[in-house]
């Protein structure tokens, strides 16, 4: 799926980066004008007043200061100041403590080093990396209340579509919501610098209009792929160490360092978005994580070729 | 009367003569051991400037790695390294140390004294700065210790908690940084309280407080501020070595430390430390904006009342870089009061500068130029300030390349230029000959050029919402030509240092013999010879107006029968 528009601070498909992409424009105007007239004046002043011959006997009138003038210009900012405050005062409330509304859904987010975890505690979904959110209508909001967390070190959480981004810290719980209003894919990443692979911590979430959800619902609580005829590959995975850090609901595997892997397939991208989810991908980041993602925490299993093979035949099929 | 006072006999003035007579390791033994405030000023600023090439060096690597998506130029490991030192050393190694060379080297001129207070704690303060520095850089070889692999600090130059716990950032790079800036914090402490002390009680006789020039006063400002900031960074870097070597737990989450405590004790140092930047940059301009327009500065009191709210108010803003951590809304609202009400003093002084100009014969030599480019650049980044005071839209541009455009607007927008203006302004006083202007002014058009081509782009980048501190950044993004302009920009930017390199050695050898007071300006550092005399001054001078050399050259029209 591509993205609805490129990423944009101007293209707000969602409540709280409406307001403060309106809030930009009234700022925007404000500070426009402040300048072209405090500009318009140096300008005005290099050109006309430059020394035409390089030293002119005579010096020009000394003129040491005036209160008055010192007074209007300190006034009139202070009144700037003021509007600019009571603007943005509003906006800052509006967005922060805006009441929930009852249909609003639940997603926890936990930031790990380079990845991020959704929980839906209302729902028993645990997936990783590609957020789903279902579609509000103003009249009727469904926001998604997203509550944010870390595992580890701090990171951000910024789809600048949807809002403004709200820091993941660990040992602290902090909020955030969006309505979106328009169905689609929203991109973003981290912004809070977090170690070796910051860049690489993407951030894809799909805005799904109510069927869309409600199967992608559906899909998320069947249990995880039993199929027999990759039971090599699955071999694979719980005897060597893919459990430890892996869950895939159903088997033996219950790791929890590592993104839950049921399914799998049901993610259009690997490694937090580095790289497109297909076959040839999954072997080469199995084979050397380093290639898409340096410095990524998963390590590389030295597996064989066949063991790779029997691998990526068993992930391709946690659908 | 005041002409027989400034002169000084040519019998006393043998300071050239003896230096021709020495060996090299003479000198250079001179240099080491000097308790000479102007040679102590005259060293930091080559050490900032050897720090300012380096650190420009890591930000060109930074651009090549950034030019185009996916780009293979750094590694990831080296880019985070990068970027921390780069911030690192622009901030600790290059905008203070440079800052206080000029303060070193001109107060004790610019108020008749023949040194600062405490000659031997300012060469204590210089030598300490200077072996900070070296710590941080011995990091690239040493920051693994006997395991043999060097490594640089990559934490960012905030250093956030928890990354710099031991379970995160394994080895020794950040006990380098922290250990390297405490060192040169130390240093810093000693200047700042030398620099309090001259100005208190070194000035010649007649120069009340009210007759200093703003420069002094401005860095008698900067100073104060300076002694209450450095310390929290400095608690706080302790704290961070207590966690990592002595089991402490300030900024350990997963033992119920508080990674937000670090960013309050980060930010209520960095947020001020941003105005002690400044407000140099601002007194440079307070000397250079008035002798280029051949007039009085418009409103002093008001600039000396500007520059106190502005430190005053600057130590209750630094929470406006923590709008995105979950502060309350009431708070949230708070710190953009605040963070607004800066750009009041802030706007004062501009309009006193333009009122400066106001009516003048401005005569744009390259220190002019310089000052006129900041004006218009410091103007704009006081605006994008505003912008990001907004706490909404800061959680837009938080942490994006907006972030970054603004604060090196302000940097390099401001402070760089200024610093290039004050060099230029006052070499022909520290060496005795000229820049030339003909190379001034290449650099000056091709820095700006090259200024306007990377930060004005940069903007963009961040409503476009590109994070900062990424070492790559995926195709599909859009990102990729705004990012090729900015590196190009970069490299106009890196020719035009060079050019003014080439200038400041060129011109030490061949440049045109300066005189005494070249820029025909108005404070006592002119009176003196060019270089001045270990001495400074024969006889103390006497002052009776802000601006004695105004007085000495329009008897008829003198400075003190205005001034209140």
């Amino acid at each position: 799926m591509r993205p609805s528009s490129p990423i944009n601070i101007f293209a707000p498909a969602s409540t709280p980066a409406s307001e403060i992409y309106h809030l930009a424009l009234f700022v925007f105007v404000i500070t426009g004008a402040m300048f072209v007239v405090v500009a318009g004046l140096l300008c005005f002043a290099v050109f006309r007043f430059r020394a035409r011959k390089v030293y002119e006997a005579c010096e020009p009138p000394q003129i040491y200061g005036s209160n008055q003038i010192e007074l209007a210009w300190t006034v009139i900012p202070v009144l700037t100041v003021v509007v600019l405050f009571l603007a943005t005062a509003r906006v800052i409330f509006a967005i922060q403590d805006a009441p929930k509304p009852p249909a609003a859904l639940d997603v926890t987010v936990i930031g790990h080093q380079f990845w991020w975890e959704y929980r839906y505690p209302s729902l028993g979904i645990i997936t990783a990396n590609e957020l789903h959110v279902p579609l509000s209508h103003p009249n009727r909001p469904t926001s998604t209340y997203l509550k944010l967390t870390s595992a580890d070190v701090d990171h951000s959480f910024w789809v600048p579509q949807l809002a403004g981004k709200t820091d993941l810290i660990p040992n602290r719980v902090n909020e955030m919501w969006i309505d979106p209003q328009r169905p689609g894919l929203y991109l973003g990443q981290c912004a809070q610098f977090c170690g070796i692979e910051h860049a690489k911590m993407l951030l894809r979430v799909y805005v799904d209009t109510p069927e869309q959800f409600e199967a992608w619902v559906k899909d998320q609580h069947r249990p995880g792929n039993q199929d027999p005829s990759v039971a090599a590959g699955r071999r694979v995975f719980e005897t060597q160490a893919c459990m430890n850090c892996h869950t895939v609901i159903g088997t033996a595997a219950t790791g929890r360092f590592g993104p839950d892997l049921t399914h799998f397939m049901s993610r259009s991208t690997l490694a937090a978005g580095a790289a497109v989810n297909n076959a040839p991908n999954i072997r080469e980041w199995l084979k050397s994580p380093d290639h898409f993602k340096q410095g990524s925490l998963m390590p590389a299993m030295q597996l064989s070729d066949q063991q790779l093979d029997e691998l990526v035949a068993y992930l391709s099929t946690l659908h | 009367m005041a002409d027989q006072v400034l002169t000084i006999p040519d019998s006393l003035n043998v300071s050239s003569r003896q230096i021709t007579d020495e060996t090299f390791l003479e000198r250079l033994h001179d240099w080491v051991v000097t308790v000479d405030h102007k040679k102590l000023g005259i060293l930091y600023v080559l050490y900032s400037v050897f720090f300012l090439f380096v650190a420009g060096a890591e930000a060109l690597c930074i651009r090549i790695q950034l030019l185009r998506a996916h780009n293979h130029f750094l590694s990831a490991a080296v880019f985070n390294r990068f970027f921390t030192m780069h911030g690192t050393t622009m901030v600790f190694l290059v905008g203070m140390p440079i800052l206080f060379g000029f303060a070193n080297y001109l107060i004790p001129l610019m108020i008749g004294a023949r040194d600062m207070a405490f000659p031997r704690l300012n060469a204590f303060s210089f030598w300490l700065t200077a072996f900070g520095g070296l710590l941080l850089y011995f990091s690239f070889i040493g920051g693994f210790g006997l395991y043999g692999v060097g490594s640089a600090p990559d934490v960012g130059w905030f250093a956030y908690a928890p990354l710099t716990a031991r379970a995160f950032s394994p080895g020794h790079s950040t006990d380098y940084w922290a250990l390297a800036l405490i060192v040169s914090g130390f240093g810093t402490l000693g200047t700042a309280i030398n620099i309090i002390a001259t100005v208190l009680s070194m000035r010649c006789r007649g120069m009340t407080l009210w007759r200093m020039p703003l420069f002094a006063w401005l860095m008698f400002v900067v100073s104060g501020l300076t002694l209450i900031t450095i310390t929290p960074l400095t608690a706080a870097q302790i704290m961070l070595l207590i966690d990592r070597y002595l089991g402490g737990h300030f900024f350990d989450t997963q033992a119920g430390g508080s990674a937000v405590v670090w960013m309050h004790f980060f930010w209520i140092f960095g947020h001020p430390e941003v105005y002690v930047l400044v407000m140099p940059a601002f007194a440079i301009a307070n000397e250079i904006i008035p002798v280029f327009s051949r007039k009085a500065i418009f409103g002093y009191p008001a600039m000396v009342a500007a520059s106190a709210a502005i430190a005053f108010v600057s130590l209750g803003v630094w929470a406006h870089h923590m709008f995105t951590v979950g502060m309350t809304s009431v708070s949230n609202a708070f710190f953009t009061l605040s963070t607004m009400l800066v750009g009041v003093p802030t706007g004062i002084k501009i309009f006193n500068w333009l009122a400066t100009m106001w009516g003048g014969r401005i005569r744009f030599a390259t220190p002019m130029l310089f000052c006129t480019g900041f004006l218009f650049q410091f103007l704009l980044a006081g605006l994008t300030g505003i912008m990001l005071s907004v706490s909404p839209l800061d959680w837009q541009l938080h942490n994006s390349y907006f972030v970054i455009a603004h604060f090196h607007y302000v940097l390099v927008g401001a402070i760089v230029f200024n610093i290039f203006a004050a060099i230029y302004y006052w070499y022909p006083k520290a060496t005795g000959r000229m820049l030339g202007e003909t190379l001034g002014k290449w650099h000056f058009w091709l820095f700006l050029i090259g200024f306007h081509i990377t930060f004005d782009t940069m903007h963009f980048l961040g409503f476009m919402g590109m994070p900062r501190s990424i070492y790559t950044f995926e195709p599909d993004r859009g990102w990729d030509r705004l990012n090729m302009i900015v590196s190009i920009g970069g490299f106009i930017q890196g020719i035009a240092v060079l050019i003014f390199a080439v200038n400041l050695v060129w011109s030490y050898y061949r440049g045109q013999p300066a005189g005494d007071d070249p820029w025909d300006a108005w404070t006592l550092e002119w009176t003196t010879s060019s270089p001045p005399p270990e001495y400074n001054f024969a006889t103390e001078p006497v002052v009776r107006s802000r601006r004695p050399l105004w007085d000495l050259k329009h008897p008829e029209d003198p400075d003190w029968r205005y001034e209140q």
